[in-house]
């Protein structure tokens, strides 16, 4: 009971930041039809700049907050540098183009930083929790992680329903030519899908980052999994990508923790294979992704 | 009469790559091999997506399928070298055949993803069953230059004369095959699905067929990969390699074949000529290693945004006649104007 509960709240834990990857790549995919493979290089990049602000100054929460930033950021950036050029190529193009980012941020990572693994800070102990005297088998840290997740995807979620911004997102992912003609600026908005992923990026990489080490391909294997949730849950839904990341990380958990650690990889594999089996474009699709 | 001709670039080919493989010195030669090794795989990914339309992000996947078999048959069996390289692809092409099935129902991003993540479990499989797969270290390959070459021929000359010929059989063959009926079919689904299942063609099995035909491809690369590295070890098969096939596929131009040289080139020249010209201007260790991943990346961006059709679309556009946009593929999902992306669904 005692190792269940630790398997279940490390999953959780886990599993909100694969839903973080995932939603960050669910947003933005549904504005630009764009699989962004750099999603995970960014967080990576953002994470060794939260690295050196903390170290700089001693005090997590700056360093917290200017992840977050950078991963703004640099989402708005790569969008307007880089994926803008290719919008109207083949679209294989873009994606080549952000593996071309991912590579670069990782060369980059590894010539300002070095390649040895670095240790990063949790927020907060990552000493289990007690009641009483049973020891519950989850942190501070575990529970920070999944309460950050959640608000910042409830914000997010307030934002797109609520706001006049979220409004143009929706109507921009829903169809850009009718978002077009009603006034909306398309590049703007576009941009500012690419920014929050970025941003959410960001959070998943500093969440995670203290139970990985940070190096230069300390997210590829994050980014993997968040893939996964994502496609899991389906890629046209928000809500998909936190469903997927949750099943995902309890999942993993339960069988890095009673099967052995080296069947992680290919417990995911069956888990994919067995969604995609019943539903080929993930559990929370409304499009129907087939015409034929 | 198309066949023929193949035939006979493939042999005039091959006459100028024995040529320049006599003339050019050991380490030369293991490059030569490298590239022909990539170059098979990276044809029959190029076939996989450029003709047939369906993505594969994980085909090293079968590059381990192929690599492993050979190590293991070799250990085991004993084979002639001509029947494990012959049963790498076959194997290869099963399990292709078993992914081409799950995949059939899947388009896009959802195919990208489990394909992603095929490459990324499968070679776990080592360290849980240690005992066949030999764990991390992996499984050694050893392959004896034939008698009739003397003692004093490279090793790594033969390698690259293995690979050549490998290479220009699997060539010929795909190039046949992109005339063929099988190849316009192919064609067809990729450009529209539905106008393809009205004319009569069956997709699921071509799509599967697909599959079959690009994972033979990469199983015969991956087991002349173990030849040359002289192992298998999981570590070479990491989603690092997945992505190199992808981006080497893309940037060669997909659905050419030489469009794959070309990517393979980029793939076996680029990393060690930036190292070399990096540690000749005394730039530092961590600097020199790093530094043609960040060119790797700059040229992928680069020919991306110049040249979206790929080096061989570039170079067809620069020298050659009035450029037939054939090698689009896609182009079904090529967005006239941004406006009309959402309704297309299923690509990625």
């Amino acid at each position: 009971m005692q190792l269940f509960l630790e398997f279940t709240f490390s999953g959780i834990a886990f599993g909100m930041v694969y839903a973080a990857i995932a939603l960050s790549l669910v947003l933005i995919w549904r504005g630009t039809r764009i699989l962004n493979f750099s999603q995970g290089g960014m967080a990576m990049f953002t994470s060794y700049i939260a690295l050196i602000v903390i170290n700089h100054t001693g005090n997590y929460w700056v360093g917290f907050v200017v992840a977050l930033a950078c991963g703004l950021v640099l989402g708005a950036v790569v969008e307007r540098l880089f994926v803008r050029p290719v919008e109207n190529k083949p679209p294989l193009n873009a994606v080549i183009v952000t593996i071309g980012v991912l590579v670069v941020l990782e060369g980059l990572a590894g010539i300002i930083y070095g390649g040895q693994f670095r240790s990063f800070p949790p927020a907060f102990s990552l000493s289990g929790l007690k009641v009483g005297s049973t020891n519950l088998g989850v942190s501070r840290n575990d529970v920070f992680i999944a309460v950050a997740v959640l608000v910042v995807s409830l914000l997010l979620a307030l934002m797109f329903r609520y706001t006049t911004v979220g409004l143009r997102l929706r109507a921009t992912a829903f169809n850009s030519t009718v978002a077009r003609l009603l006034g909306v600026r398309i590049g703007r908005v576009l941009t500012l899908g690419w920014a929050l992923a970025g941003l959410i990026g960001a959070l998943a990489g500093v969440l995670v980052t203290p139970s990985t080490f940070l190096f230069p391909n300390s997210m590829d294997q994050i980014f993997v999994f968040g893939f996964t949730a994502a496609v899991i849950g389906g890629l046209d839904s928000p809500v998909g990508a936190i469903v997927g990341g949750l099943i995902l990380g309890l999942g993993l958990s339960y069988v890095g923790g009673y099967l052995g650690g080296d069947l992680i990889a290919l417990g995911s594999l069956a888990a994919l294979a067995l969604v995609l089996m019943i539903r080929p474009s993930g559990l929370f699709s409304t499009t129907s992704v087939r015409r034929v | 009469m198309t066949m023929l001709r193949h035939l006979a670039a493939a042999i005039v080919a091959a006459g100028l790559l024995l040529l320049l493989s006599i003339r050019v010195d050991a380490f030369r030669d293991y490059q030569l091999a490298q590239v022909a090794f990539y170059a098979i795989a990276v044809a029959g990914l190029t076939v996989l997506i450029g003709l047939s339309g369906q993505l594969s992000v994980g085909h090293g996947a079968f590059m381990f399928i192929g690599a492993y078999t050979t190590a293991l048959v070799l250990l085991h069996l004993h084979w002639a070298l001509a029947a494990v390289l012959a049963a790498s692809a076959v194997v290869a092409a099963v399990a292709g055949g078993i992914v081409g099935v799950a995949a059939a129902r899947l388009r896009g991003p959802y195919l990208a993803g489990a394909t992603l993540l095929l490459a990324v479990a499968l070679p776990s499989i080592t360290s849980r069953w240690q005992g066949v797969f030999g764990g991390d270290q992996g499984l050694g390959v050893t392959v004896n230059t034939p008698g009739f070459l003397g003692t004093t021929f490279p090793p790594t000359r033969w390698l690259a004369w293995l690979g050549f010929a490998g290479a220009l059989i699997t060539f010929v063959l795909l190039a046949n095959l992109r005339h063929s009926r099988i190849g316009r079919s192919w064609r067809a689904l990729r450009d529209d699905e539905v106008a393809a299942a009205l004319s009569g063609l069956n997709v699921a099995r071509l799509q599967v067929l697909a599959f079959v035909v690009s994972s033979a491809c990469a199983g015969l690369g991956g087991a002349m990969l173990a030849l040359v590295n002289s192992s298998a070890t999981p570590g070479t098969f990491a989603l690092t390699l997945s992505i190199q096939l992808l981006t080497a596929a893309i940037l060669g131009g997909l659905g050419s074949l030489a469009g794959a040289v070309w990517g393979s080139l980029v793939l076996v020249y680029l990393a060690p000529y930036i190292t070399n010209v990096a540690t000749s201007h005394g730039l530092s260790s961590s600097v020199g290693a790093n530094i043609p991943i960040v060119v790797y990346g700059a040229v992928l961006i680069v020919v991306m945004l110049l040249f979206p059709s790929g080096i061989q679309g570039g170079l067809r556009r620069l020298f050659g006649p009035a450029a037939p946009a054939a090698a689009a593929p896609f182009s079904i999902f090529r967005r006239q104007a941004p406006a009309t992306d959402n309704q297309k669904e299923g690509t990625s």
